[in-house]
């Protein structure tokens, strides 16, 4: 099957320190990808070179095929490439329907189009699919800003999914997040990968939450990727447990 | 809108167009010119409020209005074209200055338009074959419109109520569009906006080049309502009084600037009875208003609920 996402020897370094050295993988449609490894294995590093953060020192990046090495935010999610972020990214002061709005708006037509076009620019319906989806309904109104934590890193990964993207890369959904939130969220995104055919790459400390969710996982360690494979395989793999927990 | 909002709106039009009737000369040209720094601030507020950009320049822009007003009816053009050509030239100039100006943010950006304020007050003085220098340019006609002319200050209050009202409208039609929401989420947070596909550069432009407009527009209507333009009340000292207008009144709040405009052009009216004083009462009511209402008159309702 063709890649959907492919990652190609990438490098990125400062100075003598290489927080990404040569890392290679790639991801098809439908698949789920995790991406472990301790504190300051390269996983945020290798997630921002993919979505041109930082330039990559050497290597190649390629969505659908297209080299997108280096391209910015903007063309990427134009592309199709969706991200939530490590720390809470919402758009506070506006109301969550208007969050979810302002994350799908600018996919469509032109800029002077959506001068004139109506104030939910044609995305109500979307945006109370996505609403009834992640079940935030009775705080739509709300500003975002005014949420509970864990309900604004709902609506921080809901905001991942208004423009129907073809790859969504989440960076440590389950930070800050409690127990029974993290279940929801498995839930969710299992769902999301079955009905919609939702293709995800997910950094994520929770291994309990990479187990359940992820098809397949890669784990980093000190830039370079240490193993590969299916989640119990890479989480019984002896060079993972030495990395983690250094026995 | 609520209907009971709709009722308030209406009424408080209703007041402030017909107010003025029962006003001396003096009265008017406050009231006029109280019109005048709305327009101009709700462009401020724009830029400021909803797309998060700081500006300690919209006073160059008010200047490159009434000066463009100035010249041209001197020159016999019609008002009819004057104010969309002050409202384009100073869209144009926007353009210019944002796009080397908002590669930076923050303080930067105030120095960066406080620099352009500097430049621009320096062109009005000093190119005196074209502005007057420091002499300025007077006999400025006042408009005639459709055979129309707003001759005295009560016609000449209306025509500027009613370019008010329909700048506001068209505001108002901005903000409730997609584009209202993109500069909503560019100032929350444009880290985010941009990963959600928001053309933050195009945005940033828009929201400070169609502010500028509102202040070319407002300059448009400043100077034959004075009749006599000079360089001085386009210095930094009136671009911070729009800055001042706009927080007071309520960064980011539609109807912010109408009450900022209040406090910055008829409170310190209102106040001469304290004579020598009044610029201290001023400055203190300046002062505590910052520390208790830091988010502007408009969210008093929301700090007494707290």
């Amino acid at each position: 099957m063709t890649a959907l996402l492919e990652v190609r020897d990438v490098h990125k370094a400062y100075g003598a320190i290489r927080a990404v050295d040569g890392v290679s993988f790639s991801v098809t449609a439908g698949e789920i990808l995790g991406v472990i490894g301790p504190n300051g294995s390269g996983k945020t590093t290798l997630f921002n070179s993919i979505l041109g953060q930082v330039k990559p020192s050497a290597g190649q990046v390629y969505f659908e095929g297209a080299d997108v090495t280096g391209m910015g935010a903007l063309p990427l999610s134009r592309r199709g490439i969706g991200r939530t972020f490590q720390s809470l990214q919402v758009f506070g002061r506006l109301s969550v329907r208007d969050n979810l709005i302002a994350a799908g708006q600018e996919f469509s037509g032109s800029a002077a189009g959506r001068l004139f076009a109506r104030p939910d620019a044609g995305l109500g319906g979307r945006a109370e699919e996505i609403i009834a989806l992640f079940r935030i309904g009775h705080v739509a109104h709300l500003p975002a800003g005014s949420l509970s934590y864990g309900q604004q890193k709902l609506v921080d990964i809901a905001m991942a999914f208004m423009a129907s993207p073809r790859l969504v890369l989440l960076d440590e959904p389950c930070a800050g997040v409690n127990p029974a939130l993290i279940d929801e969220l498995t839930e969710l995104l299992l769902r999301l990968n079955r009905e919609h055919g939702g293709t995800f790459v997910v950094i994520e400390h929770n291994m309990d939450f990479v187990m359940r969710l992820c098809t397949r996982v890669i784990c980093m360690a000190q830039g370079k990727v240490l193993a590969e494979g299916p989640p119990e395989a890479v989480q019984s793999n002896r060079a993972v447990l030495e990395a983690y927990l250094g026995v | 809108m609520s209907p009971l909002r709709w009722i308030i709106l209406l009424a408080g039009l209703a007041f402030v167009a017909l107010a003025p009737t029962q006003m001396k000369n003096y009265g008017v040209y406050l009231t006029t010119l109280w019109c005048v720094y709305l327009i101009a601030g709700m462009g401020l507020n724009l830029t400021v409020g909803y797309a998060g950009q700081i500006s300690l320049g919209q006073a160059a822009f008010l200047g490159i209005g009434a000066y463009t007003a100035a010249i041209m009816s001197k020159a016999g053009v019609p008002y009819l074209a004057i104010f969309p050509a002050a409202a384009a030239l100073c869209f144009v100039v926007g353009l210019l200055l944002g796009f080397p100006a908002l590669r930076v943010q923050h303080h930067y950006l105030a120095f960066a338009t406080l620099g352009f304020n500097m430049l621009v007050f320096l062109v009005l003085r000093n190119e005196e074959w074209l502005t007057g220098g420091t002499f300025g340019i007077n006999n400025i006609p006042r408009p005639t419109l459709f055979g129309w002319r707003f001759n005295r200050p009560l016609d000449f209050y209306h025509l500027t109520f009613a370019v008010l009202v329909l700048t506001g409208v068209l505001m108002a039609f901005l903000l409730r569009s997609p584009w209202g929401r993109a500069f909503a989420a560019l100032r929350d947070n444009p880290i985010r906006a941009e990963s959600v596909g928001i053309n933050t550069t195009f945005y940033t432009l828009m929201a400070f080049a169609i502010g500028a407009a509102y202040a070319g527009i407002a300059g448009a209507l400043f100077a034959p309502l004075v009749q006599f333009v000079e360089p001085a009340p386009f210095g930094f000292a009136t671009s911070l009084s729009m800055l001042l207008m706009v927080i007071a009144g309520g960064s980011g709040r539609f109807f912010g600037p109408a009450l900022g405009s209040v406090v910055v052009v008829l409170l310190p009216e209102w106040l001469r009875f304290a004579a020598d004083w009044y610029l201290a009462v001023f400055g203190f009511l300046i002062v505590a208003m910052m520390i208790w209402l830091p988010g502007g008159l408009l969210s008093l309702p929301e700090r007494v609920r707290r």
